[in-house]
């Protein structure tokens, strides 16, 4: 299996040598195999969101290596070779929701046609085909969030990195895109990153599923999740409710940080 | 249905103000040189509704022309300050110092650098009034992206100029529209005041004032009447160009 994200040694000092410095994340290495699912979980200012910025070259790492589909993640990232999406949908409230998913597509000089016909499918895969000419004012927040994850994915990238993308969503709507998004991934075989606090979704989504802990932010341990299936009878497995457990005793816990490699 | 509950109230507000006024000058007996009477100012206009429109068309050309230029170079300049910091941080001092000028003290010593004859003063004028609400705001409207659309835009590499065109420029539209507003009817006032102070007389402002010299009040208020019509529609022009260039926002009025 190649990597889709490996992720080495890396140390990220914010405001480095100001007062104000925060050493965010320390000696993490990560490991994601091609198409595999990984959800990054830890109390807040553990630096999960930061990992999920250094793979997607948001920002530069201090010390240590990314790379992205076996390239720099710089260069990965000029590549769009991955999707992004965050807690807010961050549409763009001037267009509507169909020049919204195309405009990954537009900057990387993708024709008319087939901009659109990639929209609709997008659209389609995430159940707004009937959504495309409205403005995003005009959506409710989990149908924004949709469109955001259609627009994540519009340049069928290999790579779609999440942070918390459903968040700010109530639970009902929440389960409903968590297994929307499983069905996605089934479809596409995109390898995720998943930023989240939330144990639960984390092990429904999750093929593996990292703890990070705070202060310095490190990776304390990583727990494969292998359910039955992963629907409604998954939720309901023993197995579900074992890795619950499992997941909140590694965040509760402080061992030695170890690094995490598939 | 609903736009008649909206618009009503407002439509008779205005007829009740109306009709108080009335009542309160015939009855108690206000000297027309103090308040003239609506009915008296609305028989002036009547009877001076070529003048008033002539007048009207004169101003209006030097509102609009003054606005048009302000607005462009107030455009140009807020996209300039916002491609630098350092550009950004001496401009808006720069700016507020030309807001500062009055047009009182400007207007007389613009008159007397160009012929009498000509319409430039006032519409210098007029331009240097529009000119700082356009370009603060706008200004404002270029600095304030997203954090988000930032990132999205970095993640998708996106160089400067696609960054500008496609989430700086329309990002920044309704700030643009906020200083148009205000614009639009301070472009009318300085170019009806700017006539106050000498130059080419054949706007609403000097023939305000010369009706006022000749003690005919209705008639000074039937031209007020008239600049009062002329700055609403600019206003309402900028509001229908507003929406036109804004379909993502549902109300006129924000």
């Amino acid at each position: 299996m190649t990597a889709a994200v490996v992720v080495d040694g890396v140390t990220k000092i914010f405001n480095r040598g100001r007062p104000d410095e925060v050493l965010a994340l320390t000696d993490v290495g990560l490991t994601v195999g091609d198409g595999e699912f990984v959800s990054l979980i830890g109390p807040s200012g553990c630096g999960k969101s930061t990992l999920l910025r250094l793979i997607a070259d948001l920002i530069p790492p201090t010390t240590g290596t990314v790379t992205v589909a076996g390239r720099p993640a710089g260069q990965a990232r000029r590549d769009q070779e991955y999707g992004i999406a965050f807690q807010q949908a961050g549409l763009f409230e001037w267009r509507t929701v169909r020049r919204n998913v195309e405009l990954p597509l537009e900057l990387r000089g993708a024709g008319r046609a087939e901009r659109r016909a990639r929209a609709e499918e997008m659209l389609d895969l995430v159940g707004l085909a009937d959504f495309a000419g409205h403005y995003p004012g005009q959506l409710s927040g989990g149908m924004q969030q949709r469109v955001a994850i259609a627009r994540a994915l519009a340049v069928r990238p290999p790579l779609l990195l999440m942070d918390e993308p459903f968040g700010a969503l109530d639970e009902m709507t929440r389960e409903r895109l968590q297994s929307e998004l499983l069905g996605i991934r089934a479809t596409t075989g995109t390898s995720t990153v998943f930023v989240t606090h939330s144990i639960s979704e984390a092990v429904f989504l999750s093929d593996r599923v990292v703890v990070m802990s705070a202060r310095p932010g490190r990776i304390t341990a990583a727990i494969e999740v292998a359910l039955p299936s992963r629907d409604e009878a998954g939720r309901q497995s023993p197995v579900f409710f074992e890795k619950i457990t499992e997941v909140r005793q590694a965040l509760r816990g402080t061992p030695a940080p170890i690094t995490a490699e598939a | 249905m609903r736009t008649l509950l909206r618009v009503l109230p407002p439509v008779l507000t205005g007829i009740v103000a109306v009709v108080l006024w009335e009542l309160t000058v015939t009855l108690g007996r206000i000297a027309p040189f103090i308040l003239p009477a609506p009915s008296a100012i609305w028989r002036e206009l009547l009877v001076q509704r070529g003048n008033v429109a002539e007048a009207a068309l004169a101003s209006g050309a030097n509102a609009l022309a003054g606005l048009v230029a302000g607005s462009v170079l107030a455009i140009l300049a807020a996209l300039l300050a916002s491609r630098s910091r350092i550009l950004g941080e001496v401009s808006v001092p720069f700016a507020a110092v030309i807001n500062a000028l009055p047009i009182i003290a400007l207007a007389p010593i613009l008159n007397n650098m160009f012929e009498s004859t000509s319409s430039v003063p006032r519409r210098l004028v007029t331009a240097i009034v529009v000119f700082f609400p356009v370009f603060l705001n706008l200004l404002r409207g270029l600095r304030e992206v997203d954090p988000i659309h930032q990132e999205l835009m970095h993640a998708y590499a996106a160089g400067g100029w696609t960054f500008a065109r496609k989430v700086r420029l329309p990002g920044a539209l309704p700030h643009l529209f906020t200083g148009l507003r205000q614009a639009s009817s301070l472009a009318v006032i300085a170019a009806v005041v700017a006539e106050y102070f000498g130059g080419l007389q054949d706007g609403l402002g000097s023939r305000i004032t010369s009706a006022a010299a000749f003690t005919a009040y209705p008639r000074a208020w039937a031209f007020v009447v008239g600049a009062c019509l002329l700055g609403l529609t600019f206003y309402l022009v900028t509001l229908l160009l507003e929406r036109l260039a804004m379909p993502w926002r549902q109300r006129l009025i924000a």
